[in-house]
């Protein structure tokens, strides 16, 4: 029975940081621990509940995946927890139930990443289990099958998901040529000729103390901690194998494309070129993208779309920087007679903010937002812990959260209207139509596959 | 990007399905009621500045008028459309300008509102949100977009989703006449015929501070939030509200079996289902029993299930139980599994019974029932490492006829099932002859 709730926020795409509100000084202490052994992690000690949340992060995707083999990160980080050291995929993974641990590994195009919570009494074998699969993973064949079979059965079902189908079709399209372009998971071809010394490969290349972050948060020490790093990550090689990607642009373009699925509803995926995290106007986008297009029900186009015309459930566009390019990415889904008119509507409140900005109203309501709503991040270690390795990630200081209001405030109406037209481009906006719309005709068609 | 939305449902779901309720001494949660009848929960929480008010309405879909499926998640969304002081939009604007974010759920037993806010700003959506308690205008200005609104999140929930399709299929098949058959999305013929009228009606009839649960989790005390309670809440008066009077499921004497094609669909997908008494309906002397068979069947890496369909004879790529108590009249136990590529259904089958039937004759061990019960009950330390985690369980428990108490000893109660009454429970709601089965598989539609 699941429950129907008023709105889905339908995040595209994985942006911690840019739904990140700032933080009240002093409401979270972060602190830096450094181990004898020289491995450093941020943590914010919170002893009320007898929990530990850590989060890691190696630098280095998807994206750094030989063309040939895309999708080995993901399908290495998928056997991680399938076996390690003595301790064969059952035996690993009972040992992390016994301990109440839960482990997971997570894959996108910049990074590679590990979330682990367990209660604080437990931390020290999860921690030893971390150890293993970061340095012995087994790669066995049996679980190296299964999860190829997996992995094959994702890339089949992507293939008939309106929503992943036109998110796959818009990255295709905007980032020809790059690594960008393709899937995280990689393809059914890719996928058959990776093998096991692959995988070793990459652990050893990349699995590598100058690439690492860590975030800890929860019931334990500064003291309890150190030697706990030093055991887990100190037997980590030294350097990561060099990134060689550099600025990756998208391909601007202002079409319409449609690939032809028998579904009632069209899926819609839309954006533009972007801005990257450290860009100098990187509050003033914020505020400009919450009023047009945030996720809740007050941003313009979900006023116009949504709201005055009952034409979508959910529509959305937020700021989606990658490490190598900075995007715009929006949704919206509408019946196939109506999709035309939303992506219009959308189309037309772009163009409305690139030539007027918002209005000084917006600007303070939005600010109150953004800063305002910061402490509600804080909800639980697991989720403070994210946000440490995304400010690692992203070079943000460890005072990133005292300044982060000042930040936002210090945003004039004027840089607000200058970022919106300099950012936005209403006629570079690219929208990939996956469905039967009506009232399109003039759209270019494309195969699901491109 | 599908993945996120799933995910953020699940643990939704899991938060509402009671999977790791803790105890309620920990949450240190207080309960008063107001003269109104307005029941109220503290869950005082000082982690950081901030406060989660949730309002429960004991009323869902399966309330719903015959031939009116919808209309509680209809005026669901029409209670950010506007009161008499609080203009159509206004509502999600002013959490919003204070920094604040809301949202709303309906599933077929309650209808629940929720803000989270700075601490500071807890008086402020305590009198927005009191105020549509009462005096919510509902006009065919806001009523028609919103209906077209509710029509595209059915296509994008259900109709654009062949599984969520055949899903609501089974729900028809395991339940013959009680309402739970009735998806809550509603049916789209009855979806597009929800009147102005019908949502003012079913408002009036439902919604009444006795008929609610006020529940504020987060850096407040008891004393603070009584006070605004009264203050806002107080003054409503009571209002009749009529009994829950659900019909009843008549026995089920026939096994069925639901088969779907769909060219959109890759692998199949296979489901069992069987109707199974629930925390608070049927034989529910057996429910914690049923959690944790649910457990030892499919929830770990050396359950049966997984590791003899998924590891050791690889037949699925998952497989697994699952068992959902906390719903107010009977609940569904059921397995499912997504077949591995050209693997036969019968095949499938025939491996699964072996399984299921070795089991329940002996194959369970007490170690395995003890490490489930330990799983289950660490489990429940992470539902306090969270501000919404603890108003979710308190709320949903609250609001299908389960108490505080209950909440509070879930562990206890956990902790004190033994092998035999998991075996008990087992062989009270497996039967083979009135198993709903269903089969989603690649396949022209005809």
């Amino acid at each position: 029975m699941q429950p129907m709730t008023r709105f889905i926020a339908l995040v595209l795409i994985v942006a911690p940081l840019a739904l990140l509100r700032p933080l009240e000084a002093g409401a979270v202490t972060i602190e830096k621990v450094e181990s004898p052994g020289g491995i450093t992690a941020w943590l914010v000690e919170d002893h009320s509940v007898p929990v530990v949340s850590t989060s890691i992060a190696f630098r280095g995707g998807a994206a750094l995946d030989p063309d040939d083999k895309a999708g080995l990160a993901e399908f290495t980080a998928d056997l991680l927890d399938e076996g390690a050291g003595e301790l064969d995929s059952t035996a690993y993974q009972s040992k992390l139930e016994d301990l109440a641990a839960s482990l997971d590994f997570n894959v996108d195009q910049d990074n590679i990443s590990a979330r682990l919570r367990t209660l604080s009494a437990n931390l020290a074998p999860t921690y030893d289990l971390l150890h293993l699969a970061l340095t012995e993973p087994r790669f066995d064949a049996a679980p190296v099958a299964r999860l190829r079979a997996e992995l094959l059965d994702a890339i089949k079902r992507d293939l008939h998901q309106p929503e992943a189908l036109a998110y796959r079709l818009w990255m295709k399209s905007s980032f020809a040529g790059s690594p960008y372009a393709r899937s995280t998971r990689g393809t059914a071809q890719s996928i058959a000729a990776i093998t096991p010394d692959d995988m070793r490969g990459l652990v050893h290349a990349r699995f590598a103390k100058d690439a690492l972050v860590i975030g800890v948060v929860g019931d334990i020490t500064p003291a309890a901690l150190k030697p706990l790093l030093d055991k887990t990550f100190g037997g980590l090689p030294e350097h990561a194998a060099p990134d060689p990607l550099g600025n990756i642009a998208v391909d601007r373009s202002n079409a319409v494309i449609v690939s032809d699925l028998p579904v009632p509803q069209s899926v819609v995926v839309f954006g533009q070129q972007g801005i990257k995290r450290d860009d100098p106007d990187w509050y003033a986008a914020l505020i400009v993208l919450n009023i047009l297009s945030s996720g809740g029900l007050t941003s313009r186009v979900a006023l116009e779309v949504r709201e005055q015309r009952g034409l979508a459930y959910s529509v959305s566009a937020s700021l989606d920087p990658l490490q190598h390019a900075g995007l715009i990415l929006g949704h919206v889904a509408s019946r196939n007679a109506r999709v035309a008119q939303a992506i219009d509507l959308i189309r037309e409140e772009w163009r409305r903010m690139h030539d007027s900005g918002p209005t000084a109203k917006e600007l303070v309501a939005a600010k109150t937002y953004l800063t305002g709503s910061f402490p509600l991040n804080l909800d639980s270690t697991s989720r403070i812990a994210s946000i440490l390795v995304s400010m690692q990630l992203d070079h943000l200081g460890i005072d990133y959260l005292t300044r982060r209001s000042a930040l936002i405030d210090k945003v004039s109406l004027a840089d607000a209207k200058r970022v919106a037209r300099r950012l936005l481009d209403p006629d570079g906006l690219f929208f990939v139509v996956v469905g039967s719309p009506a009232n399109l005709s003039d759209a270019r068609r494309v195969a699901p596959g491109g | 990007m599908n993945a996120l939305c799933r995910a953020a449902l699940g643990l939704l779901l899991l938060a509402l399905a009671g999977a790791g309720p803790a105890r309620a001494e920990l949450f240190e949660a207080h309960e008063f009621k107001l003269a109104n009848g307005l029941t109220a929960v503290v869950i005082p929480n000082h982690r950081a500045p901030i406060v989660t008010q949730m309002v429960w309405y004991k009323v869902g879909a399966a309330d719903e008028p015959l031939g009116k499926s919808g209309i509680a998640h209809f005026l669901e969304h029409l209670m950010f459309r506007g009161t008499k002081s609080v203009p159509p939009g206004a509502f999600s604007r002013i959490v919003a300008e204070n920094g604040g974010r809301d949202n709303a759920f309906t599933t077929h037993d309650y209808t629940a509102f929720f803000q989270q806010v700075a601490a500071d700003r807890l008086e402020l959506v305590m009198k927005l949100e009191s105020d549509r308690m009462a005096n919510l205008q509902i006009t065919d200005k806001v009523v028609t977009p919103e209906r077209e609104v509710i029509l595209e999140e059915r296509r994008q929930r259900i109709d654009n989703n062949p599984a969520a399709l055949f899903d609501e299929q089974l729900d028809t098949a395991l339940f013959l006449h009680h309402p739970y058959r009735i998806p809550t999305i509603g049916w789209e013929s009855e979806m597009h015929g929800l009147t102005t009228a019908d949502a003012r009606a079913f408002y009036r009839r439902w919604y009444a501070p006795n008929n609610a649960i006020l529940v504020v989790a987060g850096d407040v005390t008891t004393q603070q939030v009584k006070a605004l309670a009264e203050k806002y809440y107080g003054d409503i008066p009571a209002r009749a509200v009529p009994a829950r009077h659900r019909v009843a499921e008549p026995p089920k004497v026939a096994a069925a079996r639901l088969s779907m094609k769909s060219p959109r669909v890759s692998e199949v997908s296979w489901t069992q289902e069987f109707l199974a008494p629930s925390y608070r309906a049927g034989d529910k002397q057996y429910a914690y029993a049923l959690e944790v068979l649910a457990e030892v069947l499919g929830g770990s890496a050396d359950s049966p299930l997984y590791k003899g369909l998924v590891v050791d004879h690889p037949l699925a790529l998952s497989a697994g139980a699952f068992y959902d108590p906390n719903v107010y009249d009977l609940a569904t136990f059921g397995f499912s599994a997504r077949l591995k590529n050209g693997v036969a259904v019968a095949d499938f089958e025939t491996a699964f019974d072996a399984i299921i039937k070795h089991a329940l004759e002996g194959g369970i061990s007490n170690e395995a029932v003890e490490r489930a019960k330990k799983r289950m009950v660490s489990a429940a330390a992470f539902a306090r490492d969270s501000l919404s985690g603890p108003a979710r369980i308190v709320g949903a428990a609250l609001a299908t006829g389960r108490s505080l108490d209950d909440v509070e000893n879930w562990p206890e109660r956990i902790g004190a099932v033994t092998l035999d009454q998991v075996l008990a429970a087992a062989h009270l709601v497996i039967h083979d002859d009135i198993a709903v089965t269903g089969v989603l598989m690649p396949g022209p539609t005809s």
